[in-house]
């Protein structure tokens, strides 16, 4: 069975410590990832913006490296929902590629997805003592409906007080190109964004979309707010060390 | 509050941001809008199954527009109504000149139509001398304001009431307190006179029942069944898609349109109206003119990425679910329509032209529009295949191409793009303060105004990928037999569908 990491350019470049926490993560059941060095972007930057042949070209090395996988896992909703919901509209004058998406599009999962629907883990046995609250982004909730998944485990992970985040629903406005074309509007979202976050308190944001979190991470820095930004795989990773560590003790 | 200015889609925006009041009431309003919405729908108990059911509808409606407009106008004729056919906006007004000129009317009374406000109807009547009034509250303040509407079922939406009372004071010619109550009591003495005055009582129509002919206003204030029952003469505009094919096909609408527009059950008033009094009738216009109008909607007919657009009920929802317009307001939406629905169907009515493009960038493809309407119009989609026809059609920026370009050598294989990113890692170190990239340098402008970036690890996952796979691959345990076997038969489920496709 071969189960291959889609690491996503922006956790690539950005945030390699999630694509660790995933392989550590899953290792523990005994899935070893596997990862094809040709993927590059999913194409969503050019593809959103209007420019399809600059995101087919990206595309293509997807479809490229996980041609012979039998499981794709990516930690992003919004990359994931790329896949499902566009590429076999990105390629449908090319026959033989849009039967690759399609394929591709059978097989790839956002890391939750995978946890909870295809291994059946909602429990991965995580410690964390902190008070936590949690951005559901839109592309994975709207698009791939991923709205029970991270909550299951969640609610599994023991010590930890989640909170609400007010207006959870609400777009971050990050948007990709959007933050920078209409800067102004994206702005007075993300700092809407962030009141809601930081009226819960929380120490920790979660949540499973590093644009989205690099959107709502960069503001709370801006303003100075201690916040401690995460995605899912990190928290529960480090949960899962956090207990064995103390139960060794 | 005037309205924002600007040339483009993003000046007007920056105008519209920083106008506390405006963006407070629009906040306040579509807060409560959504909220109105979601217990309405939480309380229908079977809202995804109806919301199918009204795509359907909808949805088959248009694919054969041309037999249920026959028919609809056929009923129509029959039942002693004149129908007309216009074309462009400017044919819709002219049409509606020609039979007020007829009449010889002095005075029109209106009742709040979408489609009037797309063919600037009221302009064309007071350029011939004809006094033509608004008679839904919300369409009457933004008339004396002389403003459009900036929401398509709440014109008013971006004014508190101290500003409608010191438009209606102004009105009035006396002071009118900042109380709803006197100030909607101000406009109904007001309008009582104009209901009676009118020569011409002018309607919209939320549908055209086509098995009967016959129209359909949905409204709260009862102003449009004055319109409709007491004026001589009728002109209802209706835009060529607003059709249902039956009154059983209503029950569906009268469901989801009120429970999304505001959150009610049921509309207050839900007038049908089939052809112009008869001699039995307590009341009704002697004379009855329906005007059918295109302007541009016909050029979505067989279009696979926009025609759903037609599928619209105007209901608003799209609007008050959209965190973008909730910010920046109506009136920084180039055209009559604004929100999700408006910036897609402003341009798609103007022919995509480049002048309407702007707008198609104001959206963070967040899917709450989607996710709101109730006839599922994939609104986010439709926002991508506009940006497309507008790179394909070359209205582009200088910067954007380059940047796309760039974007393409960058991802077109993997040891560019690694390449790259380790240029990122010794480049940044300039700009790199206490793991924080800040400073507000060319295109990361927008970004760092509001956000610090964190800086580039110094390596990326890709290079530590070996070290990784090495240690995990050293202590890899078995993998629990349960999971084994889910995962085979999720791969063979996968092989049997293939074979069947």
């Amino acid at each position: 069975m071969k189960v291959s990491l889609f690491i996503t350019c922006i956790s690539d470049a950005l945030f390699p410590p999630i694509g660790e926490a995933m392989a550590r993560l899953l290792a523990r059941y005994g899935v070893r990832l596997n990862f094809p060095q040709v993927q590059t972007c999913c194409g969503q930057p050019a593809f959103n913006s209007g420019y399809w042949d600059e995101a087919r070209v990206s595309a293509r090395t997807i479809l490229e490296a996980f041609d012979d996988s039998d499981f794709v896992i990516a930690p992003s909703g919004s990359c994931t929902g790329m896949i499902h919901h566009y590429y076999p509209k990105l390629f449908e004058h090319e026959p033989q590629l849009q039967e690759k998406a399609l394929a591709l599009k059978e097989k790839t999962y956002e890391f939750t997805q995978f946890l909870v629907q295809v291994l059946g883990v909602t429990d991965v046995g995580a410690v964390f003592p902190h008070r936590v609250t949690y951005h559901p982004s839109c592309h994975g909730s709207r698009l791939l409906g991923i709205k029970d998944e991270p909550m299951q485990l969640m609610a599994s992970v023991q010590g930890m007080e989640l909170i609400p985040l007010p207006y959870a629903e609400d777009c971050c406005g990050f948007g990709g190109t959007f933050a920078i074309k209409m800067s102004d509007i994206s702005g007075a979202m993300v700092e809407e964004k962030t009141q809601h976050v930081l009226e819960t308190e929380a120490e920790v944001l979660v949540g499973l979309d590093m644009g989205c979190l690099l959107n709502i991470g960069g503001n709370l820095h801006y303003q100075g707010k201690p916040v401690r930004v995460m995605h899912l795989a990190e928290l529960l990773y480090e949960g899962v060390k956090h207990r064995e560590q103390t139960a060794g003790v | 509050m005037s309205k924002p200015q600007g040339s483009s889609v993003k000046e007007r925006a920056e105008t519209a941001l920083k106008d506390e009041f405006l963006v407070n009431a629009v906040k306040f309003t579509t807060e409560k809008l959504k909220n109105g919405k979601k217990a309405a729908t939480a309380e229908h108990g079977n809202w995804e199954e109806w919301r199918e059911r009204g795509r359907q509808i909808r949805a088959h409606t248009i694919a054969h527009l041309d037999y249920y407009l026959n028919e609809f106008v056929n009923n129509a004729r029959e039942q002693g109504v004149h129908v007309h056919f216009a074309p462009e906006a400017k044919d819709a007004a002219r049409i509606a000149v020609e039979i007020a000129k007829h009449k010889q009317a002095k005075s029109v009374v209106k009742s709040k139509s979408m489609v009037s406000e797309e063919v600037h109807i009221n302009e064309a009547f007071e350029d011939i001398g004809i006094e033509s009034i608004e008679s839904d509250l919300g369409e009457y303040i933004i008339q004396l304001a002389n403003e459009p509407p900036s929401h398509i079922i709440i014109p008013a939406i971006h004014k508190n009431r101290y500003q409608i009372a010191e438009l209606l004071s102004k009105e009035a010619g006396e002071t009118l307190a900042p109380d709803t109550k006197i100030l909607a009591g101000f406009a109904r003495r007001k309008l009582r006179d104009k209901f009676l005055e009118a020569d011409i009582g002018l309607t919209g129509a939320n549908f055209g029942i086509a098995e009967s002919g016959s129209i359909v206003i949905f409204e709260n204030e009862g102003n449009a069944r004055m319109v409709s029952t007491v004026p001589k003469t009728q002109i209802t505009l209706m835009g060529m898609e607003r059709l249902i094919p039956t009154w059983d096909d209503l029950e569906v609408m009268a469901t989801l349109l009120p429970r999304s527009a505001t959150g009610q059950k049921l509309t207050v008033y839900m007038s049908g109206i089939t052809g112009p009094r008869r001699t039995a009738d307590g009341d009704g216009p002697e004379e009855m003119h329906i005007i059918i109008v295109d302007n541009g909607r016909s050029l979505q007919l067989g279009d696979p990425d926009f025609q759903e657009l037609l599928n619209c009920i105007r209901c608003g929802a799209c609007l008050n679910a959209c965190p973008v317009y909730r910010h920046i307001g109506g009136h920084s939406y180039p055209g009559t329509y604004s929100g999700p629905i408006g910036a897609v169907l402003t341009p798609a009515l103007n022919k995509n032209t480049e002048e309407w493009q702007d707008i198609a960038n104001a959206s963070s493809l967040c899917g709450a529009c989607y996710e709101a309407c109730p006839v599922k119009i994939p609104l986010h989609d439709m926002l991508v295949y506009l940006r497309n026809r507008k790179v394909e059609r070359g209205y582009t920026a200088a910067g954007e191409k380059l940047a796309m370009k760039g974007f393409k050598m960058l991802m077109k294989s993997s040891g560019r793009f690694k390449q790259a990113v380790k240029l990122g890692q010794t480049g940044q170190k300039l700009l790199v303060r206490d793991g924080y990239i800040r400073s507000q340098f060319g295109p990361l402008k927008g970004w760092t105004a509001y956000r610090h970036i964190p800086a580039l690890p110094s390596r990326s996952f890709r290079e530590r990928w070996p070290q990784l796979d090495a240690e995990v691959g050293a202590s890899l345990p078995p993998m629990p037999e349960a999971m084994k076997s889910r995962m085979e038969s999720i791969v063979a489920g996968r092989k049997e569908r293939g074979m069947k496709r």
